[in-house]
């Protein structure tokens, strides 16, 4: 039997130097006269240690890292193939805290298998949750998905239960199911992971949407950003159709279901979902005004689901253990599991997921490990480029959707950013309000010409003119923002900027 | 916006650029994987396009252009022989994103939006590579790279200059086109 060796082919480990390593082994390998299979699995998310090398030996998967090409042959020279030790060894894969200490459903795979192997994703409990789908009626899908708890994991947290029951309850003759792969929040990158490490986990998730709603075809919105994801998809797409997965007779069932996969083209407002739809429409991605609903007048004036990635990709494991299953994890109004990113001034960025209700200290320091600089953390920012920075004397908050909102904060894709001493809060805040004014759709005023203004009032309280006046006026401007914007673009860029005037007003005053 | 009178049109472009609508003009929202395919093939989307386009579509030049301008990904000037994306995300600037991007613009002698005199690099601003955890974070082409530092930066333009040497732009064809 071949030994196998897994290398990641995660965007994240690719960019720190995974494919060099890979090919190294390889040649390696064959030099020396071993035969190996190499996989290429997604990321375990442990990006420090990327890239991440791990050998499947008698006793479970032992782990190497961060593996460089310069350790190649040392890793050889201490029979690695075999478990054998080396200063990089980390031991079983499993047994790495970081690791053993989340609860991971929605990536249980990621990580361990080959993405793109149907066999793969099968001995792993894949199709499980479409097979009992189609045992069930539209109606007892949506009941199992509300029964879930499931909260949209895009960002806006809206019960998915709820919005599927809408589109079910809508009769057309046709309906969409549109899932959200526009992952344009920096600080975020569970949805890339996901569809680079398990894809047809998302597949699986979005047929069984369609089965829920009587929606035949199906569209992946996919950033420009991600070229992997963007190839991964097709082919997974491909696989599945040749399997049956996907086409006119999923699974011999009689009922059909057509996927593909669109790219965006770098416009960050396109991961709002009414932009998203113009967008795929193949039109300017402008905010439309709700209501209608997409639920009611979505893609092409149809009746469109439109999920995140994760909140899809949460869908099979619900239906194949039981909306009580996942319900079961979590705490208040907020259920199931949380896919957290963290990075920025971080030791230990990575993804971590978990139940509902870890605080923000216990994630960025017993698994974060504190800043990467050794400074002290001074501020994260929670919930990608329109969160609001939260301050060391809030990180005992837990992580629930009620309990951030209460405090002006959100969680949104559980992007959390951290930051140690030397960040220039004014800096962050005026940084905001450019983003908003570089990626505003234009359509409305505030958000439009608001930001543009946001800039100019943070230049000139930094420059020392009317100080005091100007900080009334940007927090003026910040609350006709809010009000008054049409989407949670101009709406919610001020969360950044008042906390920032708020929890750090020294930096506004040098 | 230059002329686009379909008159001045080389036939050659013109024939090709019907074929690559026609692989896509009958998709529902056929509009951006068009420009998609266009611009693979030109590194840019030539003027001719927005007629051949819109005629395929049936809307109006005006709403090609209008769908071109909106999205940062789309470009009516050909870039440079590689384009290089620096990371402005709050991750990246947490782990010293703003200077790489000053260096980058220093090195290169460009600002954002540029292109080297020399037609080699064309510099981009990018909001997120969704690499986070190994900031800051460069993008050269398909290939995303972590953990950037200046010297790394200055490795990954000489590999792309490099690599681009002999490859001669493939906008040559189209620029006769654009006048």
């Amino acid at each position: 039997m071949s030994l196998k060796v897994y290398v990641p082919c995660d965007t994240t480990a690719v960019s720190v130097g995974a494919d060099r390593v890979a090919k190294m082994i390889a040649t390696q390998a064959a030099t020396i006269g071993h035969h190996i299979t190499l996989v290429r699995n997604g990321s375990r998310g442990m990006f420090w240690l990327e890239p991440l090398v791990e050998v499947e030996t008698e006793g479970g998967r032992i782990a190497y890292g961060p593996v460089t090409t310069r350790d190649v042959e040392s890793l050889f020279a201490a029979d690695f193939l075999h478990g054998g030790q080396h200063a990089l060894c980390l031991g079983p894969t499993t047994e790495i805290p970081y690791l053993k200490n989340q609860e991971r459903l929605t990536f249980e795979r990621v990580g361990v298998i080959d993405p793109l192997s149907l066999d793969d994703y099968q001995t792993h409990g894949g199709w499980i949750g479409l097979q009992k789908a189609l045992a069930l009626s539209a109606t007892e899908i949506v009941a199992e998905v509300k029964g879930s708890g499931l909260r949209g994991r895009g960002g806006a947290a809206f019960p998915t239960g709820i919005k599927w029951q809408t589109v079910l309850d809508t009769s057309a003759d046709q309906k969409y199911i549109v899932c959200n792969a526009d992952e344009g929040d920096s600080g975020t990158f569970a949805d890339r992971m996901l569809m680079e490490g398990d894809p047809y986990c998302l597949i699986e998730g979005i047929v069984i949407a369609g089965l829920a709603v009587g929606a035949t075809v199906g569209y992946i919105y996919l950033r420009s950003e991600y070229p992997r994801c963007w190839t991964t998809l097709n082919e997974a797409i491909r696989r599945c159709e040749a399997a049956g997965w996907l086409g006119p007779n999923i699974a011999d069932s009689g009922r059909s279901f057509h996927l593909e996969v669109r790219l965006g083209a770098g416009a960050y407002i396109c991961g709002e979902e009414t932009a998203l739809l113009e967008s795929l429409e193949g039109k300017r991605g402008e905010v439309r005004a709700k209501p209608p609903l997409p639920a009611h007048v979505g893609l092409f004036g149809k009746p469109t689901v439109v999920n995140n990635v994760i909140t899809l990709a949460c869908i099979p494991l619900i239906l194949a253990r039981g909306g009580k299953y996942y319900h079961d994890y979590g705490q208040g109004r907020s259920r199931g599991t949380l896919t957290l990113q963290l990075s920025g001034n971080i030791q230990r960025p990575g993804l971590i997921e978990k139940a509902f209700g870890l605080t923000l200290r216990e994630l960025l320091y017993e698994f974060g490990g504190g800043s990467a600089s050794g400074r002290p953390l001074r501020a994260v920012q929670a919930g990608g480029p329109l969160g609001a920075y939260v301050p060391t004397h809030d990180f005992d908050l837990p992580l629930d959707y009620e309990a951030f909102a209460q405090r002006g904060a959100m969680i949104g894709h559980g992007g959390i950013v951290a930051f140690d001493e030397s960040v220039d809060m004014r800096r962050m805040a005026r940084f905001a309000m450019e983003f908003c004014a570089e990626e505003s759709c234009g359509k409305c005023t505030p958000c439009r010409i608001g930001s543009v203004r946001g800039v100019e009032v943070i230049d000139r309280i930094e420059q020392g003119q009317n100080r005091e006046a100007n900080l009334v006026l940007l927090e003026s401007l910040c609350e006709t923002m809010q009000h008054g914007s049409l989407c949670a673009m101009g709406g919610m860029t001020p969360f950044p900027v008042q906390s920032a005037l708020k929890h750090f007003p020294e930096d506004f005053e040098r | 916006m230059e002329k686009t009178n379909a008159n001045e049109v080389d036939p050659i472009v013109q024939t090709r650029l019907e074929t690559l609508v026609a692989r896509h003009a009958q998709r529902l929202g056929a509009m951006l994987p068009i420009l998609h395919e266009i611009q693979a093939e030109y590194g840019f989307i030539p003027s001719p396009a927005i007629s051949v386009v819109a005629h395929a579509l049936n809307v109006s030049r005006a709403e090609v252009y209008g769908v071109i301008t909106f999205y940062a990904d789309f470009r009516t000037e050909p870039p440079g022989r590689s384009i290089i994306q620096v990371c402005r995300g709050e991750a990246c600037q947490a782990k010293g994103g703003c200077e790489l991007e000053a260096y980058a613009k220093r090195s290169l002698g460009i600002d954002f939006h540029q292109t080297t005199p020399d037609h080699a690099v064309t510099l981009e601003p990018v909001f997120c590579l969704g690499n986070c955890a190994c900031s800051p974070s460069v993008r050269v082409g398909e290939e995303v790279y972590g953990r950037v530092d200046a010297a790394t930066f200055d490795e990954l333009v000489a590999e792309a200059k490099a690599n681009t040497e002999q490859k001669a732009p493939a906008a040559d064809a189209a620029l006769g086109a654009r006048s």
